[in-house]
């Protein structure tokens, strides 16, 4: 049986003054062998101290992300196979503070993204049946509101990492998912925020968002609608 | 030994952060100081993996009606639930799913704005003529749309919110539910929260068997919370298996599938639940649908090497369909089973998905303790969602109704919490308020013997498979239970490795081994003793139902040692609220 070399991050804060590398050697059981599958073989079998998040197990509750030679994933989604490497170096998210092991301390970055007041505002009163939206543009939608809220595109932007105050691009793809839904009304309230020195201009596009963002998503464009928008509301 | 605990107070307290805990919080916190502890942060609850839709008779696509809505909730259940609840829910549904709609779920549409509706499973139009399009959806990610909306909600609403918080006892005080004790996973501290009403949102337990589509978290630890203090487990041998989990990995694919026109074929490519279910084919409920798969493959019309599996087909809606309505079907078949499902079939078989029964209520989610002698209240204490049964679900739950149940009852025990707790004065601790759940929790910290959750829990899971999934009978589920006794003795010989204060897996998992053992023993001695077959519950012992003796909800409680189950029994409420009630006949689809 195939075996993969795991070079796994360790910190627990209750015994090592500093982080080290710890070493598995991970079958891989079957074709289609996940990184999952794989944490969890070390933890059940080589050793159960090892800690790290997962809950769902598909790619849909975010709390699985980690960093695999240098690429923030998810480690449901994964294939150990289709990372092309015998020896896989995993770490925690970058540039967010570790608890233990792979687990962060994702508190900053949930509260980043209820800053962003991520819920429809109305001022109108609502009918009695629901507001309509017409396909096209409930299709404005799609691309936005699949985030899972993992980490993994904040987590991997230089931007985040500088400025601990920057609100990074999952607040900012959240913030435009509700500023393009034809049911709010509440863009008004959450442009001065955007327009802040730690809001969208601190993007330097460079992509790592995109790149990082296991569902495919875009919070580079987000960032560019809303910057776009701050501008025409100016002129 | 002392151990630290902090202290709070609240109104109300909710325990889970799915789609019925954030829907009771967010109308709890309306009204009153309300928290919320989760194991996980909410937005990581199994809400988030529910796919394909939620039901409501809002007949936007054609014509509908509560009435027939009801009626199928009556027939799936195979005559098992409670009716009056089962109004309660589909007279609701229609003004919840605009309620969600009004707080920003993005629903599809049709092409004239309205929520767009696909079939599903059982739901049908004029007491079972036809197949109706009665599932609200967002493509096929509606729970993942509907959790994070109804996060978004409760923090909008002021929730206090504690997540990571593993709870260890529900408490009570002379019968009053007056709190929860919880580990603080983070950082291995004790909290007690004192609450004049406790809702318990703690979702499901299907990780008990070895194939299901459950997260990890799903260990039924609610459950085993309430069965610890003399509350039971409302049909407990009754559990969904799901026709179409992945072959070999049991992860989801969507009835919405079969909803879009997929269809379930054999070995020779034969669309056989015509055979079982003449008038609504693949869209008949998932028990149906589950138990005929099973049988084809024990007839040897199976696929693949082992003749283990059949083939869901959907590639002839086409590939530009198939994205805009199931992407993440897409996604999941390529990711677990290596399958582009816009060119080849998915090949599936049944998983374990869902726990039918749960903590009974009645339709207000007040708790309930009862036989066949009656019933009365638990002071305080409110469910709702999978870890409750009001009942709705009975012996089989239909395909969406468990969305529906969780926004309906979880609406209705956030206003009976906030109402109980505007009405009631908080109820003190007793001196000894969490001692149970500090012994658990030290006895594990502590434990140094030989047996990790990695080995028990794959014997659980094993055993749990083998004899006591789609076809039961008595001999297999004896074997299991003694079996089940054998592993629960090896937990007092039981070893954890991790001594750290700083998010201890290895401690939280024995502790919902723990429960998931309780939890098995539990729903074994509950199907060994209801000899008939009845919905998800088949017996090749007892194949028929049998309305005389069974038709009857089970409880299971604990005997006094707090391992072994006693099974009792309680009247099923057959009266509705304000229509006829549908007497029990046979399920032909």
């Amino acid at each position: 049986m195939k075996t993969v070399t795991f070079e796994v991050f360790r910190y627990d804060p209750d015994k090592d003054k500093e982080a080290y590398y710890d070493t598995f050697q991970v079958e891989l059981r079957r074709p289609g062998y996940l990184l999952l599958d794989a944490l969890n073989q070390i933890k059940w079998e080589l050793d159960p101290t090892f800690t790290y998040r997962r809950s769902c197990r598909e790619g849909v509750c975010g709390s699985d992300g980690i960093n695999v030679n240098g690429v923030n994933m998810l480690s449901c989604m994964t294939k150990v196979e289709d990372l092309g490497s015998d020896h896989l170096i995993i770490q925690p998210l970058p540039g967010m503070n570790v608890m233990r092991d792979l687990v962060t301390d994702v508190d900053d970055f949930f509260n980043k993204f209820i800053t962003v007041k991520p819920y429809l505002i109305r001022t109108s009163p609502n009918p009695d049946k629901e507001i309509y939206q017409s396909p096209e543009d409930r299709k404005k939608l799609d691309g936005l509101y699949e985030c899972i809220l993992c980490g993994c595109c904040s987590s991997s932007c230089p931007s985040y990492w500088a400025d601990k105050k920057y609100l990074g691009p999952n607040a900012f793809l959240r913030a435009w998912r509700y500023i393009v839904d034809s049911r709010d009304e509440g863009a008004d309230q959450r442009l001065p925020m955007l327009n802040d020195k730690h809001g969208v201009w601190r993007c330097h596009t460079i992509y790592n968002c995109v790149e990082a963002c296991p569902k495919e998503l875009n919070p580079t464009e987000a960032i560019v609608n809303i910057r776009k928008l701050l501008l025409d509301n100016q002129v | 030994m002392s151990v630290k605990i902090e202290y709070h107070k609240f109104d109300v307290v909710v325990v889970g952060a799915g789609g019925a805990g954030l829907n009771a919080a967010q109308v709890a916190s309306q009204h009153c100081k309300t928290a919320v502890v989760s194991e996980v942060y909410p937005t990581r609850s199994h809400t988030i993996s529910a796919q394909g839709g939620i039901s409501a008779a809002l007949g936007n696509l054609e014509e509908d009606h509560w009435h027939w809505h009801m009626f199928d909730t009556v027939k799936g259940s195979d005559y098992l639930c409670d009716q009056d609840s089962a109004e309660y829910m589909t007279r609701l549904a229609p003004e919840m799913i605009i309620a969600l709609e009004h707080i920003g779920l993005p629903f599809s549409r049709t092409p004239e704005g309205k929520i767009a509706q696909r079939p599903f499973g059982g739901h049908t139009a004029e007491f079972g003529k036809r197949a109706v399009k009665r599932a609200c959806y967002a493509a096929d990610r509606t729970g993942h749309a509907m959790l994070q909306t109804l996060y978004e909600k409760s923090v909008d609403q002021g929730t206090h919110f504690y997540s990571e918080f593993y709870a260890l006892e529900l408490l009570m005080n002379d019968g009053h539910v007056n709190g929860v004790l919880c580990y603080d996973i983070q950082n291995g501290e004790l909290h007690v929260f004192n609450a004049k009403a406790v809702v318990f949102a703690t979702g499901g337990n299907c990780r008990i068997f070895q194939t299901n589509s459950n997260a990890h978290i799903n260990t039924g630890d609610g459950l085993a919370l309430a069965l610890r203090k003399g509350l039971s487990w409302s049909d407990a041998e009754f559990f969904q298996y799901h026709p179409t989990g992945i072959y070999g990995a049991g992860n989801l694919i969507t009835e919405g599938v079969r909803g879009e026109g997929g269809i379930l074929l054999n070995d020779s490519g034969e669309r056989f639940m015509e055979r079982y279910a003449p008038t609504i084919k693949d869209l008949a409920p998932r028990d149906i649908v589950s138990r005929s798969m099973a049988l084809e493959v024990l007839q040897g019309r199976g696929v693949g090497p082992k003749k283990d599996h059949v083939l869901l087909k959907i590639d002839h809606i086409g590939a530009e369909n198939i994205m805009e309505k199931l992407p993440g079907i897409h996604e999941l078949a390529l990711v677990f089973a290596g399958v582009d499902c816009t060119k080849e079939p998915i090949p599936v078989m049944p998983t374990a998905h869902y726990q039918n029964g749960g903590i009974p209520t009645n339709y207000h989610t007040q708790v309930i303790k009862g036989n066949m002698d009656g019933e009365e209240y638990v002071p305080g204490f409110f469910a709702a969602g999978e870890c409750a049964s009001a009942s709705v679900h009975g012996a089989n739950r239909l395909g969406t109704n468990s969305l529906l149940d969780l926004v309906v009852f979880g609406r209705t025990a956030g206003e009976q919490a906030a109402k109980y707790a505007a009405e009631n004065a908080l109820v003190p601790l007793t001196e000894d308020a969490g001692n149970e759940g500090i012994a658990a929790l030290q006895k594990y910290s502590n434990a140094n013997g030989k047996h990790t959750f990695g080995e028990l829990w794959g014997d659980l899971t094993d055993v749990m498979q083998k004899k006591m999934s789609v076809f039961r009978t008595e001999e297999l589920m004896t074997e299991c239970y003694a079996e089940l006794l054998e592993i629960e003795a090896k937990m007092d010989d039981y070893k954890i490795n991790d001594k750290s204060s700083v998010y201890n897996l290895d401690l939280i998992e024995a502790l919902e081994l723990n429960n998931m053992i309780l939890v098995a023993k539990a729903c074994t001695q509950a199907a060994l003793l209801r000899k008939e077959s009845r919905g998800g519950h088949f017996r090749d012992d007892c194949p028929d139902r049998d309305d005389v003796n069974f038709l009857k909800h089970t409880e299971v409680y604990l005997e006094e040692d707090l391992k072994t189950p006693r099974v009792d029994y309680r009247k099923v409420r057959q009266q509705p609220i304000s229509v006829d009630a549908f007497p029990p006949k046979a399920r032909v689809y």
